[in-house]
């Protein structure tokens, strides 16, 4: 899937993205598409909280304590999580709804 | 653990929920699962809706879905979406659109957080009307239009699927188009008023069929609100999470704040508790009674031995109860056709279990004579779950609401 979607560089949370933490992972909420995803393991939201603090998503899986046997999963999370635009490349000084509408647990 | 089963465990919070802000309303729809026409005057105040959004944002419920009765016939209406934008609690509101004027419209283009669905339930007015009440059509399609010259993107039509207009899917998806709207289709249940014409409204088994197909061939661009779950069961899943929410994932807040398992459970079994009590709304969720008892694992009875249980995981609970029904059995539209037999076998002993909660301004309510057809519909026939789409990797099952 979306293997067009590259991964490399900066990336991480849309601002109007909102994670809630589950036993299972967390809920994803983007008030601007109004789209809920699952992140379906507690790994998956360490790896995505971790983004804004990684030079690049491979980097972050790896912090995450992700096993290399694991990675092509976890890629092909982040790239879905990518196409919905539950994720973004960039940096966060380039917020464009940085103001009083951005949500609890955005892009922090 | 699946997914599934973690939801049927229930959550600390749930993913959304259904909120009727009034049972007033100016239409009468003759199929309407809250009963509403008259307002109670019991009805939360403007403070304490503050109050139940002050909880859903630190909960972290996203979303509501908003409905009633007509919600915008409650004066603060404009000033409670603005509180639930300003906390982060999106919204989703349900009308008949008799109140969408040009200002109305203006002023949801200009909102990040509100989404409006518009409710129709024929895709011509004869349809619609016999259901929904003499212009309610095109006052509909009236703030369909407004809403697309102020520049509001992609609304919802909501569309209650019965027996009259289940031959129309296709041209319910042409009039969204027209909109620039997106359809969204639902289940006809005999909740509230609805009871009074289940039997001659819901669809044919064959229309069911013909509705499944036609799920799996559109499933992508329209919405569900996971509403047909118990269809899954002809084969091939529908997209979805294909269970029941009700007091696990979802519930419903009514408008004097009680809280019941969902929007379609309007009924003392199903109650749980009040938001006005001491614990609050989130106390009621966490450590109520019957939520505690719908999270534990659920005997799937006579179903248990179908090979299709899996997939339909024995139906809608409020379609059993309120069809007289047994909780533990098939959905009374069961799609292998076990539904029909009991319905048929049920004995004069049998007591279906009355509306609890009546706003009706009349009843019993019957549908319209002398119209060419008679569906129902109603403005508040939210859905609790999410339309969930399916995906693929451990991000898999996102929705759109």
């Amino acid at each position: 899937m979306s293997a067009e979607i590259a991964l490399d560089g900066h990336w991480r949370l849309h601002p109007q993205v909102a994670l809630r933490p589950e036993r299972f992972g967390a809920l994803a909420y983007h008030f601007g598409t109004r789209r809920l995803s699952f992140l379906k393991s507690l790994r998956l939201l360490a790896v995505v909280e971790g983004l804004e603090a990684a030079p690049d998503p491979l980097a972050a899986c790896r912090a995450a304590g992700v096993a290399e046997a694991e990675l092509p999963g976890y890629r092909a999370a982040l790239a879905t999580l990518a196409e919905t635009g539950m994720i973004v490349p960039g940096c966060g000084d380039l917020l464009p709804d940085g103001g009083s509408n951005a949500p609890r647990g955005a892009a922090a | 653990m699946k997914l599934v089963e973690e939801f049927e465990a229930g959550l600390d919070a749930p993913i959304c929920i259904t909120w009727e802000l009034t049972y007033a309303c100016n239409l009468a729809c003759v199929h309407c699962l809250s009963s509403s026409g008259r307002r109670d005057p019991r009805e939360l105040t403007t403070a304490e809706a503050k109050g139940v959004i002050s909880e859903l944002e630190r909960m972290q419920v996203f979303y509501v879905n908003i409905g009633g009765g007509e919600p915008t016939v409650r004066r603060d209406f404009w000033e409670l979406l603005d509180h639930a934008a300003e906390h982060h609690v999106g919204v989703k509101f349900s009308t008949n659109g008799s109140r969408i004027d040009a200002e109305a419209a203006a002023r949801l283009a200009a909102s990040d957080y509100v989404d409006v669905q518009v409710s129709i339930d024929g895709a011509t007015a004869a349809v619609n009307d016999a259901v929904r009440g003499p212009g309610s059509f095109d006052t509909a399609l009236g703030a369909l239009e407004r809403l697309a010259a102020a520049g509001f993107e992609k609304p919802k039509i909501s569309v209650v699927v019965t027996r009259h207009n289940a031959g129309q899917l296709d041209d319910f998806k042409a009039i969204a188009d027209t909109y620039g709207a997106q359809l969204r289709i639902t289940r006809l249940r005999p909740s509230g008023r609805g009871a009074d014409v289940w039997d001659e409204l819901h669809p044919t088994a064959a229309q069911q069929r013909s509705l499944y197909m036609w799920l799996l061939e559109h499933g992508e661009e329209v919405l569900t609100g996971d509403s047909f779950f118990h269809l899954s069961a002809y084969g091939e899943a529908l997209p979805g999470l294909n269970l029941c929410g009700a007091g696990r994932v979802v519930c419903l807040i009514d408008p004097v704040g009680d809280v019941y398992a969902c929007p379609f459970a309007i009924h003392e079994e199903f109650l749980a508790g009040n938001v006005r009590e001491p614990r609050g709304f989130e106390g009621v969720w966490r450590d109520s009674e019957l939520f505690t008892e719908l999270r534990r694992p659920q005997s799937g009875g006579a179903c248990e031995s179908c090979g299709h249980y899996d997939a339909c995981r024995g139906g809608c609970m409020a379609a059993k109860f309120f069809t007289g029904l047994p909780l533990d059995g098939p959905d009374p539209e069961c799609a292998l056709g076990h539904g029909e037999g009991l319905l048929a076998a049920r004995g004069e002993e049998v007591a279906i279990p009355a509306p609890a909660v009546d706003h009706s301004r009349v009843r019993p309510s019957r549908l319209r004579e002398g119209s060419p057809a008679r569906p129902p519909a109603k403005v508040c026939d939210e859905d609790p779950l999410a339309d969930f789409l399916a995906t693929d990797g451990p991000a898999r099952a996102a929705a759109e609401v």
